[in-house]
Order: C-alpha cells, then structure tokens, then sequence
C-alpha cells in the first residue's frame, strides 16, 4: 500500500475520532439526569413543580454548552469524556445543595428562625465562574509545554498562596478553626486550591528538567537503592511544606494533599520504589509528630476510632454521616425524601453522606465510578501524550482529584480519619470548584495533545535496504 | 407524593444514572481499539494495519533487488525455498547466500519466512530474523544482495 492510500482513511478515521460529537450527547445525557434529579427534588419537598424547572435544565445545558464551544474551537481533538463526568458532578452537587438549602428553609420556618441564606445562588455563580475560568485557560494554554517555562514563577506564587493565610492575621482568615481563607469584601476563597495546580507545574517543570539528579544510583541500603543526601531535597521541601501548612492554618486535608502529590510525581518521574518507602516513611513520621504535637488532629484520630465514644461533641459528624449512609442502604430514600441536613456541613465535607442517604449505595456506587471514568482518562492522557512535561503534569493533575476523591469520601466513611476537604465538583465551595474548572482545562489541554494527529515530519534518509544496518527481532509469540 | 410514584422515579432514577456510566465505560472501551495514542510500531513503517492487512491475501513473490531484480514467484501452497542450491524455488547466484538460506511458508494466511541456518543471516526490513517471522506485505526480506517482498 503506497503512503498516500494510508493518509486518506486515516484522516477519515481522526475526523471521527475527535470524539466531539459524543461529548455533546453525553452533555445532553447529563443535562437530563440532572434536571430530572431537580424534578425529583422538587416534588418530594412538596414544591411546586413549574416549567421554570425546565428552564433551569437549559440554563444547565447553556452552560456547559459553552464549554463544549471551546473545547470544539480551542482542543477538537480532547478527550469526550472529561467534560461530560465534570459536568454531570457538578449539576448533581448544585442539585443537592438546593435540596439542603431547601431543608434548612423548612427547619427554620418551623422553629419560628430567620431564614438563612441560600447557598445555592452563590454555588451556581461560582460554577458560571468556574467554567469562565475553563474557557480561559484553554484560550490562554494553547500548548501545555509553555507552562514548563513558568515552572519556578508557578511554584514560587503556589508557595506564597499557601502561606498567605497561614501568616495574616486571624480575623481576615480563620474560619471554622482552619486558617485557610482569605476574606477580601464579601468574598472569601481558599487560595490553597490554586496553588495546588501551581506547585503541581512546579514539581513537574522541576523533575522534567533535574530527572537524571533522582535515578543517579546512591547508597544500597536493605535491597534498595536510596538517592544521594543531596537529591532529597524536593522531598524534603514537600514534607516541610505540608508540616508547615499544618502548622500555621491546621489544615489536615492540604496538608495531605501536598505530599501525596509530591511522591506520586517523584515515583513517576523516577520509576524507584525507594521513593515511595521514603515518602512513606516520612509520612509515618510526620503523622506522629503531629499527632503528639497538635490537639486538633488528637481530637480527629479519636473521633474517627470510635465516634460514638464522644457522640454528642467530636463524634457527631462521623456518626451522623454513617447513620445517613445507613438509613439510605442498598437503594436510598430517593431524591428528595431522606434528611441528610442533619449531618453537620452536609453541602461541603459530607456530601458523600447526603448522596449516599438519598441515592443509596447504587447511586452511589454510580458516582463513585463517573470519577474513576474522570481519573482514567487523565491518566490515560498521561499516557499517550508524547512530551515528559505533559505526562507529568497530567498524572499530577488526574492524582490530585483521585487522592482528594479518597480523602474525603475515606474521612465521610470512617475509613481514614476525617480531613478538611471537598469533594471536587460535588461540594459546596467556590475555590475548590473554580480551581478544579482550571486543573479539567489543563488536562483536556493535555488529551487535546496526546490525540491529535502527529504533523507528519519529513521522512528520515533512507539507507538503501541493502547496505541498511542490522538488529535483531524478537520471534513473535 | 405518592409511595408508588417514589418509588418508580427513585428506581428509574438510579437505572439512567447507571446508563450513563454505561455509555461512558462504552466509549471507554471503543476507544481502547481506535487509534487514539497509543500506536503499535510494526515493522514497514505500520503501513500494514491488521484490518487493511487481512483482506489482502499475498499472491506473488517479487525480486526488487539484486541479480535477479524483476523476478516473480506466484505464490501457491508450497513453502518457497531460498538458496544457491540447484532445487532451491529461487535459486541465488550470490557470494552472500548460503546453499539452503531462507524457507517462507505459509501458515493459515499468513507467511513466515525462516532463516535456514545461513552463514550471512536473513532480514526482515533492516532486523534480522531468528525464527519463524511473519512477513507483512510489502515488507522488504533480504538475502545477500538480493532483496524480495510479497505483494498481493
């Protein structure tokens, strides 16, 4: 078959591969579920069911529509399923936190209270930011590998956003305990949220450009060969910035974070189980200093032991989560119909149990795999794209979600101790939904590199068959 | 609202919820096969794909290069032997070639071609071949001086 029969079918075959077609199907597949679940809300609160419902169903599809645009003009060739898993996350996450401003409506309207505010206006306006933002970031990062440019300039600002609230004063940001904000007017945002994306295109920009330093063989110890004194260094910083984090803003979940980050960067930049024994060795250190050291996270490791001991102070999240996720059991109450209003931060850290209460473990379940299908493609996308930077950046991008997916749901279920952290896209929180709009950006940034068609490069010099040098095959199997 | 209707928008509810991952795990899937990243280096520059591959049956043996440029073999059943002896199917007048080189037989409908033994080696574009090797078509093989290829 001569080159230019080849070109011909494989261009038919990338223009079907572009995949945007099933992204708008899957966006419209979202649009439906998630309208229905507001339709379900609705009616089992015993609201009036109006085609206003309807309207909010294509201001949802607008919405996102917008995204797909960009996605269409900006990255044809990114992956079809980000967007939809983000997109069909988000609209469940603004339906339930409707249905919690619902209850607490009910509850105060009952009790004789104020009404509170609802949460929900603010939640759909940071999500109108959010995918803003998104739209930005693909207009603005037209190929992932500039980042690696701005690699120090990103860590350096990620760094001074995650001290920032940790050494101003307290009234400007602790809220809850946790010095993690920062309260400008009548704003308040997490800047640790952005700055995990900067330091993650730090750490990536790092290791791509100093990789050699870390797989130079040092000392063999036990087995295994353990990286010179001077080469741990990154490892070092990342385990003093989590510490520190925890130190200054009491922040657990961050603090987490950061590290696990850190070390899934190192072992993928190096391939070297030693790092993860260090990393992990360093974690268990930390862990018990801190845990000497810190009431707070004292207070969380015997709430998580037995929640019930202290059931009416520092157990009482824990166990109202786990008495939400037991009364909704294999198939939920339905939408609507359970009370997850009465575990304490229900729209944030425990949006797990409401969803569990309403959905049961097969909704659940459900939801649990639209963020695998998420993770996979991220790092699938690691995968196939062509560049370290980029297969770097996107296994950091695709593991922040994975290890904050675990924190949060491990702390809502008692499995690890309880951490401060949202569920990306599900919870309530302005920063972290915006910030994560900003890290889907990179990744389809990435997906859009790793499969789109190669330019064709002019073809080697072709050594006359004859004369062409030797190597051996490999019998095939 | 009523129990029965609950219950069936509850259930129906989590039955689209499950679609939905269904069709995306469906995509996942199809895409495993499409030539999305990853691509599968084959010898011959992956101008042979399996599916283009496998409607094209190899019928003739072409000589392309050395004394016997321009020579062609039509392919039946038989192992086609290659070599300076005088029983050989293509019998080489080649300082590089040994008495009995090379052998390509078929097997199903592939062919294979095995290295006989020769003192110079055999060579499936520019790799040499240690065992049976599959030849894809229009993939040069070389003996000595004299290179062939099949061709449908």
């Amino acid at each position: 078959m001569a080159a230019g029969d080849a070109h011909v079918p494989a261009q038919a075959a990338q223009a079907m591969a572009t995949g945007r077609s099933i992204e708008l199907i899957l966006l419209g597949f979202a649009t439906v579920l998630v309208t229905g679940a507001l339709a379900l809300v609705e009616a089992n609160q015993e609201q009036e069911l109006t085609s206003s419902i309807v309207f909010v169903g294509l201001a949802y599809l607008a919405l996102f529509a917008v995204g797909h645009l960009a996605v269409r003009r900006f990255a044809p060739y990114a992956d079809p399923l980000i967007l939809p898993c983000v997109a069909l996350l988000n609209g469940l996450g603004l339906v339930m936190i409707h249905r919690l401003d619902l209850a607490e409506v009910e509850k105060a309207t009952a009790l004789g209270r104020e009404l509170p505010t609802e949460l929900i206006t603010r939640q759909v306006a940071w999500t109108a930011i959010g995918v803003a933002l998104f739209v930005v970031v693909l207009w603005l990062v037209r190929d992932h590998r500039t980042l690696a440019r701005y690699g120090y300039t990103a860590g350096f600002v990620g760094l001074i956003l995650l001290a920032l609230p940790g050494v101003l004063p307290s009234e400007i940001s602790e809220v809850n305990g946790a010095k993690i904000w920062l309260r400008v007017g009548g704003f308040s945002i997490q800047p640790g949220e952005f700055a995990k994306i900067l330091l993650i295109v730090f750490f990536a920009a790092f290791l791509v450009q100093k990789r050699e330093l870390f797989t130079t063989a040092g000392r063999r110890f036990l087995g295994m060969e353990l990286p010179r004194a001077r080469d741990m260094a990154p490892m070092l910083l990342a385990w003093g910035l989590s510490i520190g984090v925890l130190v200054l803003e009491r922040d657990l979940g961050t603090s987490l974070l950061t590290f696990g980050i850190v070390l899934v960067l190192l072992y993928t930049a190096t391939e070297r189980v030693s790092w993860l024994v260090i990393g992990l060795s360093f974690f268990i250190g930390g862990a018990l200093v801190s845990y000497q050291l810190f009431d707070h996270v004292q207070r969380r490791v015997e709430a998580w032991l037995d929640p019930f001991a202290d059931y009416n102070d520092s157990g009482f999240q824990i166990a109202q989560s786990l008495f939400g996720l037991g009364t909704g059991g294999v198939g939920g109450t339905g939408l609507g119909a359970g009370r997850p209003d009465l575990v304490p931060f229900a729209e944030s850290d425990f949006m797990l149990s409401t969803l569990g209460e309403e959905l049961g473990l097969i909704g659940l379940a459900a939801i649990l795999v639209v963020y695998l299908v998420l993770i996979t493609r991220g790092l699938r996308s690691a995968l196939s794209v062509r560049d370290s930077f980029g297969k770097l950046l996107a296994t950091g991008l695709a593991f922040t979600l994975a290890l904050q997916v675990f924190i949060v749901i491990g702390g809502a279920s008692k499995l690890i101790p309880l951490t401060g952290l949202t569920l990306p896209f599900l919870s309530y929180g302005g920063s972290s939904l915006v910030a994560n709009y900003a890290l889907v950006a990179l990744l389809l940034r990435i997906s859009h590199a790793a499969r789109a068609p190669q330019p064709r490069r002019p073809a080697a010099p072709v050594v006359p068959i004859a004369d062409a040098g030797t190597e051996l095959v490999e019998r095939p199997r | 609202m009523p129990e029965l209707v609950l219950q069936l928008t509850r259930a129906g509810f989590l039955a689209l919820l499950w679609l939905f991952v269904l069709v995306a795990l469906r995509v996942v899937r199809s895409d495993l096969y499409a030539a999305s990243g990853l691509r599968t280096l084959v010898p011959g520059g992956g101008r042979s794909t399996p599916r283009s591959g496998r409607g094209r049956i190899p019928r003739q043996l072409l000589v392309i290069q050395g004394a016997l440029a321009g020579t062609r073999i039509t392919l039946d059943a038989r192992p086609i032997l290659i070599g300076r002896a005088d029983d050989s199917t293509l019998v080489l007048d080649d300082d590089y070639a040994s008495t009995r080189h090379a052998r390509i037989s078929q097997q199903g409908e592939e062919w294979y071609v095995e290295d006989l033994g020769s003192t110079n080696g055999t060579y499936l574009d520019r790799a040499k071949v240690t065992g049976p090797t599959r030849v894809p078509l229009g993939v040069p093989v070389r003996i000595g001086k004299t290179v062939i290829e099949l061709r449908s």
